[in-house]
């Protein structure tokens, strides 16, 4: 069984790490137990900031400490994130001030809290706002790669973690991490895999069916949705002639539409996206989630199948 | 700086007279929340604000925020009057590329330390400079103007209950209580009740003042600075488009220019002689 563990407990450890930079400050919103700020509070409770369940406070409260020099970390749910859009939208993002948030407990995995805490919209809308950076890592390794190099981003970000466990891919591989470049986890030519968070291991997986059947299969962890990695997807364009997008997240403006975005005003590939349908989900577990939305490693091989055999 | 109350009085009158300019010249903008306000931001950096016209971004500058950021033109007459930006800027008041955008908006403006333009933003913002100074162990203060429409802002609320909790005693509030709101009277569009009383419960100082008067506001502002542990507001008592007759108290004047008539009837009534 290869290590299992949360991209969520990355964001903890790497506020952690980030502490001996006296200007980092965390915001909490009710929910630091949760998104794994708490280690940081427990150490360091000059530096955190409860804002009790007041999202919008928070993210604004954040951003006077961007204005007056400070590093903020602010977390929450991902789908309370979505209430303080406004206020990353007009108090972040426009002023464009360094405020790092940390939407956890994204997407359908999440599971059994049911669709009101599933949130699958969370990277399409904050990807449509400018300056801001988006980011989705797979595993524990690379969120913590991720987060730790935030305070040198010096512009304001949105990373989405998952409350539950996923393998570890990146021990030893902590170099390869850098926001804005996707990594290539496995090489084929028959089709390309553009996958982010959860779904990177359903991909790997994806990739190995194919492999039985005689098919190579490209695997891209897509950490960072914006900027997105053009060159990248152009490269894999050349190579594969057909790309998939795999996502815990309405097929509607996250991964899927970034990539076809680029696509069809660059070099041009058919495109199968795997994401949720436009549809909201359900108490479940993980995998059952997974199944139920159409997300798997199966539903993935297929999508692969189709792309391919749309290339002309 | 040290003004006396006729002196105070004339820095507010000159700023009223370009607020009024301002808005005439772009035949848009706010000028009611403007002229209720322009008395006691005209105090407070006439007498109260520690800060380097010549180095807008000193680093322990006190901080003003105006968080009913549409009363633009109040803001940037004080601006130009201190001497942060110059009163020939005022004529880019919105115009392509200048700096003293429709809101108020520190990317474009020096002396500008919040954008605004959606109300009930900036209370939040000032808890967070506030609390930046007392961990930077400095003694600069926040300032934040809200005004009273944006009361109804829960998110006023939010930040309200988390300055007290945090004790952050150098954030320091003034409500331009002026009544009125976009559509209608605040009384008619969303009552709020016994306003100083929810702000006692929610943890703050309270003092009210007649925000016209100018020895009053400068007691406001002595109460503003001296109050330490909790967060502390000012309620002025103002008149939306205070100081222009057809402007004050009616509602019409909280987002319209004046045509001609109208412009050349204020400049009368407040004592400016146009060529």
């Amino acid at each position: 069984m290869s290590e299992m563990a949360a991209t969520r407990d990355g964001y903890g450890q790497a506020l952690l790490e980030l502490a001996d930079n006296p200007k980092v400050v965390v915001l909490e919103a009710d929910l630091g137990k949760s998104t794994k700020s708490l280690h940081f509070k427990n150490k360091y409770p000059a530096r955190t900031i409860s804002c009790g369940i007041g999202e919008q406070n928070m993210l604004l409260t954040a951003a006077g400490l961007a204005s007056s020099g400070y590093i903020p970390f602010a977390s929450t749910f991902a789908i309370f994130t979505e209430r303080a859009f406004e206020q990353m939208r007009n108090g972040v993002a426009r002023p464009d001030l360094a405020v790092h948030l940390c939407g956890s407990h994204g997407g359908t995995h999440t599971g059994t809290d049911g669709s009101s805490a599933q949130s699958i919209e969370d990277l399409a809308i904050f990807r449509t706002l400018p300056n801001v950076v988006v980011m989705h890592p797979s595993d524990y390794i690379s969120t913590l790669e991720l987060t730790k190099q935030l305070p040198e981003l010096n512009k304001p970000s949105y990373m989405r973690t998952a409350r539950n466990n996923t393998p570890v891919m990146y021990r030893g591989r902590e170099s390869e991490i850098v926001i804005g470049k996707g990594i290539i986890l496995r090489q084929g030519t028959d089709v390309a895999i553009i996958a982010c968070g959860v779904l990177v291991s359903e991909s790997m997986k994806a990739a190995e069916l194919l492999a039985e059947k005689g098919i190579n299969a490209t695997v891209v962890d897509m950490h960072t949705l914006k900027p997105l990695d053009g060159d990248l997807i152009d490269s894999l364009v050349s190579q594969c002639g057909a790309i998939v997008t795999a996502e815990d997240h309405n097929v509607i403006g996250g991964l899927g539409g970034a990539v076809a975005e680029h696509l069809v005003t660059n070099k041009y590939a058919p495109l199968e996206m795997v994401g949720v349908a436009d549809r909201f989900g359900e108490s479940g577990q993980s995998d059952e989630m997974l199944e139920v939305m159409g997300l798997n490693s199966k539903y993935i091989e297929q999508a692969a199948q189709r792309a391919i055999a749309r290339k002309s | 700086m040290t003004l006396s109350i006729s002196e105070l009085e004339e820095f507010a009158r000159k700023c009223r007279v370009e607020i009024v300019k301002m808005v005439y010249r772009a035949q848009a903008g706010h000028p009611g929340g403007s002229l209720s306000e322009i008395d006691l931001i005209s105090a407070l950096y006439a007498t109260r604000m520690r800060v380097r016209p010549q180095q807008p971004k000193w680093e322990d500058r006190d901080r003003f925020i105006l968080s009913k950021g549409h009363a633009s033109p109040g803001m940037y007459a004080v601006l130009a009057e201190m001497g942060f930006i110059e009163h020939e800027d005022l004529h880019s008041y919105r115009v392509l590329g200048g700096k003293c955008q429709g809101h108020v908006d520190m990317k474009w403006c020096p002396g500008v330390d919040f954008s605004a333009g959606s109300l009930g933003m900036g209370l939040s913002f000032g808890l967070g400079c506030a609390i930046a100074a007392r961990l930077d162990n400095s003694q600069r203060r926040t300032f934040v103007m809200i005004g009273d429409g944006e009361l109804q802002e829960g998110s006023v609320w939010e930040a309200a209950m988390a300055a007290a909790h945090h004790e952050v005693g150098n954030l320091k509030v003034i409500l331009d209580r002026n009544r009125i709101q976009n559509d209608d009277f605040c009384e008619e569009q969303m009552r709020m009740f016994d306003i100083p009383a929810k702000w006692r419960a929610f943890g703050w100082e309270v003092k009210e003042i007649d925000g016209h008067n100018m020895e009053d506001v400068m007691s406001g502002l002595d109460f503003l600075e001296a109050t330490n542990n909790k967060p502390a507001i000012l309620i002025a008592h103002t008149i939306k488009g205070a100081g222009v007759s057809f402007m004050e108290n009616n509602p019409s004047f909280h987002g319209a220019a004046p045509n001609d008539e109208q412009f050349a009837q204020a400049m009368l009534e407040l004592g400016e002689v146009i060529a």
